[in-house]
């Protein structure tokens, strides 16, 4: 009766106002509205212009060190004993993880729109990494945001974003972690209106980001498409990618979102657990709500006053999630489950023991949700896990949490 | 219909002098103190009161304002008690226009309907809510109109002429220009350009035009009054709490008399500015 109407296409969205479905839209005070127009008005030149895609792909094929491959995980897969599983390796790009498949996007648009100046935030670093990596090649001044708390804990990428000239500024608000980072990357943008380009790292933000990041980040999933197909001759049974602000999740995602025998499958942060307040579980155990440009699913009090959450991992440590996720939370099409703190540390070690891959903590969370559903799936079924980035940065918090000093 | 807020704006424009809107933040340092500033305000000389509904993260204020909403909510401050204060501060004071200001969220999980009939009843006549834009006006702002409040858009230097009629058209009550691009507190834009931006915007709208973002002083309020309808203080009032509370929050002096202390030079120098312009 209340049976909620199946689209014709998942991939349509988000509308003219920016929304899918009650999700997304432009929450932002008047000084930003007319930079957001601006920069939507530039995106919808560029987004079909075959000289900004060719400029975009000679980059992502020479400097990035597109595609990224699709590896059969042989290791884990006889270890776990069911499904064949492929990580598609993000970890591989420039950088070390999918985010520069954004900035390379979105430094080329800020090209384009003649902007002097690049902001970011970042959280586990690996934005702010590829924010002061494209930055140096562009020739930009580059200022990064980062929570204190993260910038303790994510030492190694503090040192490589000084190294590529950015300026790391520490936010020391709230808890000091993305969310934080997030709001004071805004108050600069809102400052410096004339030159500066902020460039958001995730799928979130007010519209346009939240679809132009995905368009960036969509070549994960349309690679993996292509390359599942030609590996194993069909489209895999599931995919898993973890969310955070979800860019590498929507990345992967999008391309197979009408494929519709191909059961998709979020993994957000569960933390210490969901019953407490230890978490990033954002759409298991938020509310829609209203933040940092866009509504959608938050961890927020009675009082609408925005969580803090936790998180092993810098990257998943954000109360919110992009607009496009709770959109496709509650029309069903994709899943999204919490892994906890130790089952993603579980995860990190056997990837780095059965594959020789260390993964991101980040990514750990996707491949121990794989661990969970992988071995009662039958052995011809396939399974792909987004290895969004690589775990050199997470050794220090991986030794902290065995008790090892390193 | 016409609100609270419109009447004060005439009866000060047939006075000939603008208006001074302060802004505190609700239930900083806790419920009673706050209140007992929001008491003094008119007495010193306030005309319209901005009552600051706390918000964990106010993307478009500075350090101060950051501080004095953490301070609220730390000491147990909601949207319920908010509204309550107004209530309170209404039973004593049926004229001084109360302005809520802040922004979406805590609004959007107490339900736009609910929070508007509450509003009501508690004596408030206009809204602003930083991160809503025109873009944005089926949310709250229509729903407020229909209801009797005022909803009060910020003009921005980045709003252009272009733009600035979708920014009007559904403003009520008054404008308020943001003497600046940048966040609460910052330092106080050049004082011609803020006059000039003022008169670009009357050429659109009949409405008043009031100025904030940076005037800490009563010179700086007296300046600005000689052009804008209306004089906004926020950061400085806020600062003035902030300064007589201890390294624990204890209080070392009344806040509510430091506020008034301030409040009544700035009312001052606003009484002051049309004078100074006629000179």
């Amino acid at each position: 009766m209340n049976k909620p109407v199946i689209p014709n296409s998942f991939r349509t969205g988000p509308d003219e106002q920016g929304m899918f479905g009650i999700f997304g839209g432009r929450f932002v005070a008047e000084t930003l509205m007319p930079l957001i127009l601006d920069l939507e008005r530039h995106w919808n030149e560029v987004k079909d212009d075959p000289e900004f895609k060719a400029e975009l792909q000679n980059l992502s094929t020479h400097y990035a060190g597109r595609p990224s491959k699709l590896y059969f995980a042989e290791g884990l897969t006889k270890h776990l004993g069911g499904a064949k599983v492929y990580f598609k390796r993000e970890d591989l790009n420039h950088t070390g993880s999918h985010k520069i498949n954004n900035c390379l996007g979105q430094i080329l648009l800020a090209k384009r729109m003649g902007k002097k100046r690049i902001i970011a935030e970042t959280g586990a670093g690996q934005h702010g990494v590829a924010s002061a990596t494209v930055a140096a090649r562009f020739g930009y001044p580059c200022v990064v945001y980062m929570g204190a708390t993260d910038v303790a804990r994510q030492s190694p990428n503090v040192f490589r974003m000084k190294l590529l000239g950015a300026e790391v500024r520490p936010v020391t608000a709230g808890h000091g972690t993305l969310k934080d980072a997030m709001n004071e990357a805004l108050r600069d943008w809102v400052t410096n209106v004339e030159d500066t380009y902020y460039l958001i790292g995730t799928a979130a933000g007010p519209h346009p980001y939240p679809e132009l990041v995905r368009d960036f980040q969509s070549v994960i999933g349309s690679e993996a498409r292509a390359q599942v197909l030609e590996q194993e001759g069909r489209l895999p049974d599931t995919i898993i990618a973890a969310v955070g602000g979800g860019s590498n999740a929507i990345g992967l995602f999008h391309p197979f979102l009408d494929d519709k025998d191909v059961r998709i499958i979020g993994v957000e942060a569960g933390g210490r657990g969901l019953d407490g307040v230890e978490h990033c579980a954002s759409m298991n155990a938020g509310a829609p709500g209203v933040l940092h440009g866009n509504r959608t699913y938050l961890l927020q009090n009675a009082d609408g006053q925005i969580l803090d959450g936790h998180s092993i991992s810098a990257g998943l440590d954000y109360p919110g999630v992009g607009p496009e996720h709770s959109w496709l939370r509650d029309s069903g099409r994709v899943e999204y489950v919490p892994i906890l703190d130790d089952e993603a540390l579980e995860a990190f070690q056997l990837t780095t023991r059965v594959e020789g891959i260390i993964p991101a903590l980040e990514s750990a969370h996707a491949i121990a949700h794989a661990m969970k559903i992988v071995p009662s799936m039958d052995k011809d079924q396939i399974v792909i896990v987004n290895l969004s980035g690589r775990g050199d940065k997470d050794v220090h918090t991986v030794a902290s949490m065995l008790g090892m000093e390193i | 219909m016409t609100t609270r807020i419109d009447r004060r704006m005439a009866k000060l424009k047939s006075e000939g002098r603008p208006a001074l809107v302060t802004y505190f933040m609700g239930g900083d340092p806790d419920y009673d103190t706050s209140l007992s500033i929001m008491k003094a305000l008119p007495g010193a000389g306030a005309d319209v009161i901005e009552l600051g509904m706390p918000f964990s993260d106010p993307m478009a204020d500075g350090p101060a304002i950051q501080a004095a909403g953490l301070r609220a909510l730390k000491g147990g401050q909601t949207l319920v008690k908010t509204l309550k204060m107004a209530a309170e501060f209404r039973a004593g004071d049926q004229d001084t226009p109360i302005v809520l200001m802040g922004y979406y969220n805590p609004i959007y999980i107490y339900g736009v309907e609910r929070f508007l009939t509450d509003a009501k009843a508690s004596g408030i006549d206009g809204l602003i809510v930083v991160d809503l834009p025109p873009e944005m006006d089926e949310e709250l702002c229509i729903p407020a109109l229909k209801a009797g409040i005022n909803f009060i858009r910020l003009a921005t230097p980045t709003t252009d002429d272009r733009r600035l009629p979708k920014v009007l058209q559904n403003t009520s009550g008054f404008v308020y220009y943001v003497s600046m691009t940048g966040i609460t507190g910052s330092a106080l834009a050049d004082t011609a350009k803020v006059a000039a931006a003022v008169k670009r915007i009357k050429g659109h709208t009949a409405l008043p035009v009031c100025v904030g973002f940076g005037v800490k002083t009563a010179e700086q309020a007296r300046t600005i009054g000689a052009s804008a309808d209306g004089v906004v203080v926020g950061t400085a009032i806020v600062n003035a709490v902030a300064n007589v509370l201890g390294p624990k929050g204890e209080k070392t002096a009344d806040p509510a008399e430091a506020v008034a202390t301030l409040v009544s030079g700035l009312a001052q120098g606003v009484r002051s500015a049309r004078l100074a312009a006629a000179e």
